[in-house]
């Protein structure tokens, strides 16, 4: 970030705040970067002469006649075949100790696809994980988050899932991160031998809150690279979202802007849109799979963050707790993945529609007569095997430590329906039966 | 002589320009940088500073740049060539840009100005003529294409000449007309309109006097929408609001379709693009493509062409409607328009309403649906706009300003619900809460009773109040346990469900479900009511479930089987076998 040896250096700032300083200053383009003091900034605002800057790194400590020198451009990232195995920190600049990347620098936060010219998501991405690639199928191009409590298990979860899934490139996008998290996903990515095809942009908690505000945009902009100009298979993970919707209400309360519900800013829902409709799939075969964090508070899917996102994404996964198996589930219920139609019984066997309805029915039928037994009722014969089919059912296909391939998750449930059931309960249709029933 | 400016502030893409010359309220102009020209429009004049909003990304913007203003409004252009076209919100053809990514400042024209198309005059010279009033016809593809009196011009003309009957670019001269003045006025194929301003040009609209068939049984029997009427969907994401929008647009009784995806995800446009040159309208055997034209701005397109796009689509409307036409306007979602208009007024530092959307968000919403209707146009005959809207209420409540402005606008409510969609009823439309007001309408009710039969109004009532009070008794039983109420209650419950299963609930997925005409709506309707009528006498609630369960498959493999089939008449006899065993 030198300075440009033609350029004016501005020495009187006119305000600070806690995220913006304002200073006079002409021939300003917005969205520019500056440094001030050598901090990274962006231009956010103009009036008239007065320019206000948002540092990213925060003001603490910032005098009056910091040195203050425009760059002329917006954010960039270079981008090149080397950055792949490395990691960097939210302004793209190396964390691990190796060079710079020698490509070539693009802006970040670019243009969106033309919508005509996408193509329809088809290809499956299988995970291993019962609750995901039976119930609730993801494809490329698809943009999905996992919904978690902050005590669950939702970084594994989606170490697990990148490592398995078969794509040419995984990026990651860490926001708030704690450092721990941070070495996790640095350890799980080295032992599986995988560093070849893994860039990382990590912000952690130890680093300022709005710094996060670049990283899904550097994340994307690399995927861009190999999905748009390699027609690679690109899998971006991006954790915590709520984090960054916490950076983005941080900066338009500084900015003076009135907040909406929940004290998030009224553009929420666009600037979360602008990340996630960065998934698709190329023409020329490429695709960027998107699959995100949204931490919840207690479990609120009406908070301003998770709404919104739903909104946006194809669908989210709901992982929760299950008291009778006693593992982390992918709820079958609140889950949904809104593309799994697109390979369904297409690129996987053909009795898995009918499958994973009577599943997810007959364990629907479970939960009611738990709550008969709550209340006090008593229990029917089929209740009770519905309760004995449920916990198999979540240990054996829901939990997430399931690791098995597709083929075996549909064996598994006609199993387990022939153990429990008559082939009329489960309401399959007939020549599915004479084929598969066990 | 245009006026032109320099900007003076950005704030993302509210930018202030100190202006030289006269500016008027949500005039066009053009931000010069560097290479590219930005459209933009003016939302505030104060002094010489005017606020405008640029419909791009105002990234390397800088105070100093040029601003040139156009003296006119953003405007739609009609003409042959819109319809089976995609549009962004601003109009430009999707289909002929270049590149994967859109590019800032690439504007393309919405008609082919090249191809020719076949015209047949329709006036004469010595016609006196007014706005909207038919000069000649096209073929576009199979739709009678008018061309018309521009909207624009006012009083009564006099035709001085109208082209022969040949082929023709949409730019030529197609006729000349002489006004009270005797000056003379050119007449083109295409003509423009300012989106923002209702095409006022017949000569009345009437209240609406015929229901608008869709073939989704919820909507058509339970709460129908007139044609030239107005509904709109709320729901919670996860609920069905595309897929029953998505019904609408295959199956809707409309000669042409507007289907205007307003901030929403771009993969369900992909699903348009792709599926809909493949399937086939129901009612006259054509490609869906061919009646429809697409305004696409999703959500990660530029926020301000959002507001653009929903006003484009109901001009559009609003054209073919002049010709004569039945058209469906659906919006997908009008909850991220209404955000796109709070963007812009938190910028502009007004002061708030509820949930910190504009003030006038309420009028703005009633205003829009307003353009919807029938009218009667000049030469007597009748064209139509009806609307449908979704709304996406943050966190599904439906007390947000959204979803209550709405309501006060449009006549049809269409509560899509958490719940049913839990436990996969689908559509998950709540049919207590859900509403059509046109079934109060006499007209209506008349118009219902020549089609499906005298009293039918009658009938829906009572099927919404067999679900009414299969609600308490369900409420009673869950609180007093099966044993617990008399017998009655489980029957009561049971009729209930039976409505629910076989009438409200639809398989958007089935070829044969999917679509149900009016009189297959009215058949099964007396049937369940007659099913519903009748007073059975269980020895226990046992027994009563399992019988009404073996009748709600009966009726449900009879919604599956083509109507009046042998196979329908099959399950048909099986039903009756199990009533006239029964009690």
């Amino acid at each position: 970030m030198a300075n440009k040896a033609f350029q004016k250096v501005y020495t009187h700032l006119e305000a600070i705040t806690k995220a913006t300083v304002s200073l006079k200053a002409k021939g300003v383009s917005n969205d520019e970067l500056a440094t001030v003091d050598g901090r990274l900034a962006q231009v956010v605002k103009t009036k008239g002469d007065l320019v206000t800057l948002q540092i990213f790194a925060g003001t603490e400590g910032i005098p009056t006649d910091a040195e203050v020198a425009f760059l002329g451009e917006p954010p960039t990232l270079k981008v090149g075949d080397g950055l792949a195995g490395r990691f960097f920190n939210a302004y793209g600049q190396p964390i691990d100790g190796g060079p710079e990347i020698d490509g070539e620098p693009r802006e970040t936060g670019g243009p969106s696809v033309n919508p005509y010219k996408r193509k329809q998501p088809s290809q499956l991405i299988p995970t291993g994980i019962a609750g995901i690639d039976l119930n609730n199928t993801i494809v490329s191009g698809q943009k999905i988050p996992f919904f978690a409590d902050p005590d669950q298990p939702y970084n594994n979860v989606m170490a697990q899932v990148a490592l398995r899934a078969d794509v040419d490139k995984i990026i990651l996008g860490g926001m708030g991160l704690t450092n721990d998290d941070y070495l996790y996903f640095r350890h799980e990515f080295e032992k599986a031998g995988a560093m070849d095809k893994i860039i990382s942009f990590v912000n952690t908690t130890e680093q300022p809150p709005v710094e996060r505000l670049l990283v899904p945009d550097m994340a994307l902009t690399a995927a861009e690279y190999f999905a748009v100009d390699k027609n690679e298979k690109v899998l971006v993970l991006l954790t915590d979202m709520t984090l960054y919707a916490d950076a983005l209400s941080i900066v338009s309360n500084r900015m003076d802007q009135i907040p909406s519900k929940d004290s998030m800013p009224g553009s929420l829902y666009s600037d979360l849109a602008k990340i996630y409709e960065k998934a698709v799939q190329l023409p020329e075969g490429g695709s960027i799979t998107i699959i995100a964090v949204t931490t919840l508070n207690d479990g609120d899917i009406t908070h301003a963050i998770p709404d919104n996102t739903g909104y946006i994404t194809e669908g989210q996964l709901y992982l929760r707790a299950d008291p009778d198996s006693g593992k982390v589930i992918i709820d079958p219920f609140r889950s949904l993945s809104r593309l799994k139609q697109l390979v369904i019984g297409k690129q996987t066997r053909e009795d898995h529609n009918q499958v994973m309805n009577a599943g997810v029915r007959l364990y629907a039928d479970a939960q009611n007569a738990k709550t008969k037994l709550e209340n006090g009722f008593d229990l029917s014969d089929y209740d009770l095997r519905c309760l004995d089919y449920a916990k198999e059912y979540a240990t054996r296909l829901l939990a997430i430590d399931v690791n098995i391939r597709i083929d075996e998750m549909l064996d598994t449930a006609w199993e387990l329906f022939g153990k429990y059931f008559s082939k009329a309960e489960t309401g399959i249709r007939q020549d599915l039966i004479d084929k598969y029933w066990r | 002589m245009k006026s032109t400016g320099k900007v003076t502030g950005i704030v993302s893409n509210l930018v202030t320009v100190e202006v030289s010359g006269p500016v008027s309220q949500n005039e066009l102009c053009y931000v010069t940088s560097g290479d590219t020209r930005l459209m933009a429009e003016v939302i505030k004049v104060n002094g010489s500073q005017a606020s405008i909003q640029v419909f791009e990304s105002t990234r390397g913007l800088k105070n100093g740049n040029d601003v040139e203003f156009e003296g006119k409004m953003l405007e739609a252009t009609l003409g042959p060539g819109l319809l089976s076209s995609s549009y962004d919100g601003l109009q430009n053809d999707l289909t002929s840009m270049t590149g994967v990514f859109l590019k800032k400042g690439e504007y393309t024209r919405p008609l082919d100005e090249e191809k020719k198309w076949d015209f047949t005059p329709l006036a004469k010279p010595g016609d006196k003529v007014e706005a909207a009033d038919w000069l000649g016809e096209v073929r576009e593809g199979w739709l009678p294409h008018k061309i018309m009196v521009p909207f624009s011009f006012k009083g009564e003309y006099t035709v001085k000449s109208v082209a022969p009957a040949g082929q023709y670019t949409i730019n030529r001269t197609m006729a000349v007309l002489t006004d009270a003045d005797g000056e003379e006025h050119e007449v083109t194929m295409a003509q423009k309109w300012p989106v923002k301003v209702a095409v006022k040009a017949y000569r009345e609209k009437p209240r609406p006097n015929r229901i608008m068939e869709t073939g989704v049984r919820v909507i058509d029997t339970m709460n129908p929408i007139a044609e030239g009427g107005t509904g709109f969907i709320p729901g919670p994401f996860g609920c069905g609001k595309t897929v029953l929008q998505h019904a609408i647009a295959k199956q809707g009784d409309a000669d042409v379709i507007v289907m205007a995806a307003c901030g929403e995800r771009a993969n369900e446009v992909v699903e348009i693009f792709s599926e809909f040159p493949e399937l086939i309208d129901p009612h006259t055997g054509r490609h869906l493509m061919e009646r429809t034209t697409i305004i696409c701005n999703t959500s990660n397109m530029p926020v301000a062409a959002r507001e653009a796009s929903v006003y484009t689509a109901m001009t559009i409307c609003e054209y073919y409607r002049a010709m004569g036409l039945k058209v469906l306007l659906l919006a997908d979602s009008t909850s991220r328009w209404a955000q796109a208009l709070r963007e812009m007024s938190n910028r502009m530092e007004e002061l708030p309403g509820a949930d910190a959307f504009p003030v006038d968000l309420s009028a703005i919403i009633s205003n829009f649906y307003a353009r919807a209707g029938m009218v009667v146009l000049n030469n007597g005959q009748t064209g139509s706009v009806t609307f449908i809207g979704t709304v996406s209420p943050a966190g599904g409540n439906l007390k947000e300003p959204v979803t209550e402005s709405t309501k006060k606008a449009a006549r049809c409510f269409y509560a899509l619900e958490q719940k049913r969609a839990d436990q996969k009823r689908y559509p998950a439309v709540n049919p207590i809460d859900s509403y059509s007001k046109y079934l109060e309408y006499p007209e209506i009710q008349e118009y219902l009773s020549g089609i499906a039969g005298e009293g039918w109004v009658g009938k829906v009532e009572k099927a919404k109040n067999i679900i009414r009070r299969g609600k308490e008794a369900d409420d009673q039983i869950n609180i007093l346990g099966d044993d617990g109420v008399p017998m009655s209650y489980h029957e009561i419950f049971w009729k209930s469900e039976l409505v629910d299963f076989i009438i409200l609930q639809q398989d958007a997925f089935d070829p044969v479900d999917s679509l149900t005409p009016m009189e297959r709506q009215e058949y099964m309707l007396n049937l369940v009511l007659d099913i519903c009528d009748r007073e059975f006498r269980f020895e226990d609630f046992e027994e009563c479930r399992n019988c009404f369960k073996e009748m709600i498959n009966l009726l449900k493999q009879m919604n599956y089987s083509e109507f009046r089939s042998a196979n329908f008449e099959k399950y048909r006899e099986q039903l009756n076998n199990l009533l006239d065993n029964g009690k």
